[in-house]
């Protein structure tokens, strides 16, 4: 399974692959939408989940979602959108753009787990059972 | 400061007393870490301090927030996705298909913590069945503040991000300070109610087609398992499903159930005749669709518990009337 991390935060970037790296993923890392284009017309694999910042300077995470809807070569692709944007419009405009998740930041590496699993990419067994 | 071994060993008595959970030894730092933020708001140097001001006869609310604060609360929306996505689309039309035109769907949260099982049952059942058809979802739990919390339907941002899909909480919350208010839509169908599962349930309960008993049974002893998975069994409807905990089972501990899998979960229901404890009872395939009322005087699990165990009936009265 290979992930890109998107978010112009090299911290941020540090923080998802760690998380996204336990659970399994290879993940690419790119600074901005415009990079993570690059860097996924450059791979020789596809790519099953895209977690991407919403503002970035270049190409934002917004932009980059319109992007990939409309290149059919990544119509596979699941998109969660992580960001600080907290207003439900905000939610409502990443979805009707095409994210197929959103997590607000800041989370917990439980919370990505549960999102992962939720958009059917994770093995169930992954996901820490915190009782 | 720390946890003394007399003050320890009262605490664990009192909890697994009234709530079944048990506590045993090398959980001092647990009862340390609940009990600090009690001491503390009590004025109180120490966590034996509070133990012992908790020991005086009077001290109900003491012993009632020391039973409380060692509960793990511990949840998430749509916990165990698999869970919930076998619940839509295996056990649901089952349950539409059999019964239930004549009647609201009843389903049990019965260890409900801070609402996020029943709510997250309540989004997929508006979805499922329209507006046409009813149901009602209750929600129990033995901690008063956890059930607040629920009736409320007031989430911090870091609980949402917890397993809630993103459309869901689009559609059925609003924005509320920095936090999030589950909508009245959602909370129409919902009751939250106090309920002890290790005391005898309170009368009045209806018959559940569905119960969710997840996560809990982990916190007790053999025997309390026994008696609350029969007391549930008691409980349900006709052709109804108990769902346990992904690291739960009945398995070995009451053959009145049997194990079904469905899709990607496993869920029991009751087996025919299960409430007379028969030994020879049918093979499990003509169970289905077959009434069995449990009976209330069921010996099919042991009724004599080891002295171990701490007697039934709470002496603090921790089970609510529903
Ligand atoms: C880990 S939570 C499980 C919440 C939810 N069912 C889930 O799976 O996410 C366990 C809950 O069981 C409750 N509990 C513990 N002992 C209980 C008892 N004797 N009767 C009723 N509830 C109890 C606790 O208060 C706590 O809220």
């Amino acid at each position: 399974m290979h992930a890109i991390v998107i978010d112009d935060s090299s911290a941020m970037r540090m923080i998802l692959k760690r998380i996204v790296t336990s659970l399994g993923f290879e993940a690419t890392l790119a600074e901005h939408g415009r990079d993570a284009l690059d860097k996924m017309d450059a791979a020789d694999h596809r790519f099953d989940v895209a977690l991407i910042d919403w503002i970035m300077p270049e190409m934002d995470g917004l932009e980059f979602i319109q992007a990939v809807r409309s290149d059919p070569r990544y119509d596979d692709v699941t998109l969660m959108m992580v960001s600080t944007e907290s207003d439900q419009s905000k939610v409502v405009r990443a979805l009707a753009a095409g994210a197929h998740e959103y997590l607000i930041k800041p989370f917990t590496p439980d919370a990505v787990a549960e999102k992962l699993e939720l958009l059917g990419l994770l093995d169930p067994e992954r996901v820490t059972a915190g009782v | 400061m720390g946890v003394g071994p007399s003050e320890f060993t009262w605490v664990s008595d009192l909890v697994r007393r009234e709530s079944a959970i048990v506590l045993p030894p090398g959980k001092e730092y647990l009862v340390e870490a609940r009990l600090l933020p009690l001491a503390r708001a009590a004025g109180l140097a120490g966590v034996d301090a509070y133990i012992r001001a908790a020991q005086r006869p009077t001290s109900l609310a003491e012993r009632r927030a020391i039973v409380e604060a060692l509960t793990t609360n511990e949840t998430s929306w749509f916990r165990d996705a698999t869970v919930f996505a076998s619940f839509r689309r295996d056990m649901l039309p089952r349950l539409l298909a059999d019964r239930m035109a004549h009647r609201p769907l009843r389903i049990w949260s019965a260890a409900a913590s801070t609402g996020q099982e029943a709510y997250s049952l309540a989004m997929l059942l508006i979805e499922e069945l329209g507006p046409a058809r009813r149901f009602e979802i209750i929600g129990t739990d033995i901690a008063r503040g956890v059930l607040e919390r629920a009736r409320q339907g007031r989430y911090t941002q870091m609980e949402v991000n917890r397993g809630l899909p993103a459309r869901y909480l689009v559609q059925y919350f609003q924005r509320a300070g920095t936090g999030w208010q589950v909508s009245p839509e959602l909370q129409r169908n919902i009751q939250f109610r106090e309920l002890n599962l290790a005391a005898p349930f309170p009368p009045g309960l209806p018959a559940f087609d569905v119960v969710f008993l997840r996560n809990v049974l982990i916190y007790f002893d053999t025997p309390t398992k026994q008696t609350t998975l029969r007391r549930v069994r008691q409980v349900m409807a006709p052709g109804g499903w108990l769902v346990l905990g992904t690291a739960e089972t009945a398995r070995g501990i009451d053959d009145g159930f049997e194990l079904v899998r469905m899709g990607d979960m496993s869920a029991y229901r009751p087996v025919s005749g299960s409430a007379f404890g028969s030994a020879s009872r049918p093979p499990t395939g003509q169970a289905s669709g077959r009434p069995s009322v449990p009976s209330a005087r069921s010996p099919s699990v042991p009724s004599a518990r080891p002295s171990s165990t701490p007697p039934s009936g709470p002496s603090l009265q921790l089970s609510g009337r529903i």
